[in-house]
């Protein structure tokens, strides 16, 4: 057993040590959240300095109709001459100048000037604003009266609400159901496959580097197999730990950020997590804004079963990962080099990725009879289940699925291992699967 | 007579479409360097790695110190793979630790003993390199010090000198030496007939499966040889000649200035003792060897007998 812990240790240190872990841990959940974040950060943050559009109005109408921003001002301008404004421009420090003519409401247009390309927020807060402004006008010309107005105004949020067998009843919300589904299917299918093959390189290196004889004439053959398979796990266990606590943290890192800095800076990024479509109110408003978008988040977050997805995904993780990599391990120790596992990697591989269509059609459909079907199937349960957990999978079939699954990998470890015994010692002879056979009905 | 340290009693081993091991026997005497030879593909690796409890074999036993074989034995043996690799990118100091600590040394007696094996053999400054800086006969320096480092009992050796040059070739035979001299047993493999000569004591010639000779190596020696004889000597040559005339035939004459070379071969039984007098009343004697065959002319006849049996 000691022997074992030390193998496991090996396999461990020198993966989570490696330079590639460690930057890939840290940096794909700060990169997920960067592709949520950024984009919109970025795209407002240069708003900073303080732009002033001059404003031609030749309806006379629409003073005050565009709000000021924080750092976006609009200044009328009374008799103006436009072509001379043209030319002081750059001595006038203006960032553009905006012509509203007088056909506005035949042309539909307003012209804004510039000696730089104007950023899309700067079009689109004057167009919404404008937009606002006219339907009201029009309106009114219409003889509506404004307290309708207040009162047509409607915004319709789905709540999809969920009852279960005693009678509960529970909020959730349909989207982030199937995104956990899919996140969680997805990073079952990566996670098999990235650490499975690890095994089987692994496997390999000790096989063409002839290390594997020293060594098994100090442990057993299935010591040496199984610690590496243990090892890799728990590097693989590391990696899902952190980028869960990364995940979380950056949540609740963003949510200080953005309550705090209440600027319009922060429009985009609002946008861009929920449809939030009055564009600019004020300040205050907004602050009030991200504190309901994130208790709104948290709610949902809420109303999902987040123990027991996780713990899903271990068991299913550990269950799947132990099969696949225990044949990635006598794949490994059957060939002397990577370009021979081909033949062998197909019928690994078909599975799997078959796994993964069903994973996403599961996530449209997860009580369909194909989705119930390959959940319960060892090769594929643990990506399909995971993206039916969410949607609460009756437990009779998550127990059925587990146990079948335990099973499997018992009899694939027991069969890997035969094999393993024989091929790491084999050089130079090419194997077929009558070979494999062969090893396998071997007696010790 | 020694004791038995080690035996293979009657030790079969077949694999899917051939006879590996067809009941060979040997027996390792305790405190003896062992030759285990035999051509490419005969089994001596199959039987190597049932000593070492790699693979199990189907009939016949191991015994150990007088008792049969167990897993626990495998602390008291060192072994050196003829396919021997180390993890490329590894630290030497920390691979050699790992491999030591799966022989069941501590962590501290292990770092202990490397640091002196390293600094007898002055490789100090490879200790945090990785293994694929080393050359290949640097890699075999290092892999013989995990072989022998937790002073096992028994060495089973296999091609030990193959990428090493001269000077580390005598560094690590000389090692062996030391060795057996303060009581290990050592099974050597080799093709090398030569170090055959230089270290065993005893030998087991294996072909096809079977133990084809074994015995004392001297014993052995003798056994095969072809009752000829070298003669140095300074005098007349055509006196020597007839004189020995009747009885033998002599061969290949040398000569370097006035001493003369030449091989006799006795026709039919001739007492050594008379032939000595014969030659010494005729010529002055320079030496007189009986000529003992090489461990390669041996190997070779030993082989192509059980190869075309007559």
């Amino acid at each position: 057993m000691n022997k074992v812990s030390l193998i496991i240790q090996r396999e461990y240190l020198t993966r989570v040590k490696k330079k590639s872990f460690i930057i890939m841990t840290i940096l794909t959940p700060v990169l997920l959240a960067a592709m949520i974040f950024v984009p919109g950060y970025l795209a407002t943050k240069e708003d900073n300095q303080e732009k002033i559009i001059a404003v031609v109005d030749n309806t006379h109408i629409t003073e005050g109709a565009i709000p000021q921003g924080t750092y976006l001002k609009f200044e009328y301008i009374d008799n103006p001459d436009v072509e001379k404004l043209k030319q002081n421009f750059e001595e006038s420090g203006y960032y553009a100048i905006l012509f509203i003519p007088e056909n506005i409401l035949v042309s539909n247009k307003v012209q804004l000037y510039s000696n730089q390309q104007t950023t899309m927020q700067v079009s689109e807060h004057i167009s919404s604003a404008l937009k606002n402004f006219f339907t009201q006008l029009k309106l009114k010309n219409e003889n509506v009266p404004l307290d309708i107005l207040e009162r047509i105004k409607t915004s319709i949020s789905v709540d999809t609400i969920q009852w279960t067998s005693t009678g509960e009843e529970k909020e959730g919300s349909a989207g982030l159901v199937a995104g956990i589904g899919y996140v969680s299917g997805f990073l079952m299918y990566m996670f098999i496959f990235m650490f499975g093959s690890q095994v089987m390189r692994g496997v390999m290196e000790e096989k063409t580097n002839r290390i594997v004889e020293v060594i098994v004439s100090s442990v057993r053959p299935f010591q040496l197999m199984m610690g590496k398979v243990v090892g890799i796990a728990l590097v693989g266990l590391t990696q899902f730990v952190i980028w869960i606590l990364l995940t979380f943290g950056i949540f609740f890192g963003a949510k200080g950020i953005l309550l705090k800095d209440n600027g319009q800076a922060m429009t985009s990024v609002t946008q861009s997590l929920m449809d939030a479509n009055n564009a600019g109110p004020v300040a205050a408003a907004k602050t009030g804004e991200y504190q309901k978008l994130f208790d709104d988040i948290a709610n949902k977050f809420g109303s999902v079963n987040f123990p027991l997805i996780i713990g899903c995904f271990l068991f299913f993780f550990i269950g799947g990962y132990l099969l696949y990599a225990s044949l990635f391990a006598a794949v490994g120790s059957a060939v002397d080099n990577e370009t021979d596992t081909q033949q062998f990697m197909l019928p690994i591989t078909i599975p799997i990725v078959l796994g993964l269509f069903v994973m996403i059609n599961a996530m449209q459909t997860p009580n369909s009879t194909i989705s119930v079907i390959f959940s319960l199937i060892p090769l594929t349960s643990p990506i399909v289940m995971m993206a039916r957990i969410p949607y609460d999978v009756p437990t009779w079939q998550i127990v059925t699925s587990g146990l079948i699954l335990i099973l499997t990998f018992l009899g694939t470890i027991w069969m890997a291992a035969k094999i393993y015994r024989t091929g790491i010692l084999m050089y130079g002879k090419k194997v077929n699967y009558a070979e494999l056979w062969k090893w396998i009905r071997y007696k010790n | 007579m020694m004791n038995e340290f080690l035996s293979a009693n009657s030790v079969v081993k077949q694999f899917a479409n051939h006879l590996a091991l067809d009941r060979v026997s040997i027996s390792v005497p305790e405190g003896s360097i062992f030759g285990l030879l035999g051509p490419n593909g005969a089994g001596k690796t199959t039987l190597i790695r049932i000593i070492n409890q790699i693979t199990a074999p189907d009939e016949g036993e191991i015994r150990f110190r007088g008792k049969k074989i167990t897993s626990e034995d495998v602390y008291h043996i060192g072994y050196l793979p003829e396919e021997r690799g180390l993890y490329k990118k590894m630290k030497v100091g920390e691979q050699a630790l790992y491999l030591v600590q799966l022989k069941g040394m501590s962590r501290v007696e292990g770092l202990k003993r490397l640091k002196y094996w390293f600094e007898k053999f002055e490789i100090q400054s490879w200790w945090d390199k990785k293994v694929e800086e080393l050359s290949k006969g640097m890699a075999q320096k290092v892999q013989f010090i995990i072989t022998v480092l937790h002073e096992p009992k028994l060495l089973i050796f296999d091609e030990p000198f193959t990428g090493f040059d001269p000077i580390n070739t005598n560094l690590v035979k000389n090692e062996i030496l030391r060795l057996r001299d303060i009581g290990a047993t050592i099974i050597f493999s080799t093709h090398i007939m030569a170090s055959v000569e230089e270290l065993c004591d005893h030998i087991a010639l294996i072909n096809h499966g079977k133990n084809i000779l074994s015995g004392n190596i001297d014993e052995v020696r003798s056994r095969y040889k072809p009752d000829t004889y070298e003669l140095r000597y300074k005098g007349d040559p055509e006196k020597l000649r007839q004189a020995l005339n009747s009885g033998v035939t002599l061969e290949e004459e040398l000569t370097r200035g006035d001493l003369r070379h030449v091989i006799i071969k006795p026709n039919h039984r001739y007492p050594v003792r008379d032939m000595i007098s014969v030659i010494n009343q005729n010529v002055d004697i320079v030496s007189f060897d009986e000529m003992l065959p090489g461990m390669n002319d041996i190997f070779i006849r030993a082989v192509e007998e059980t190869n075309h049996p007559k």
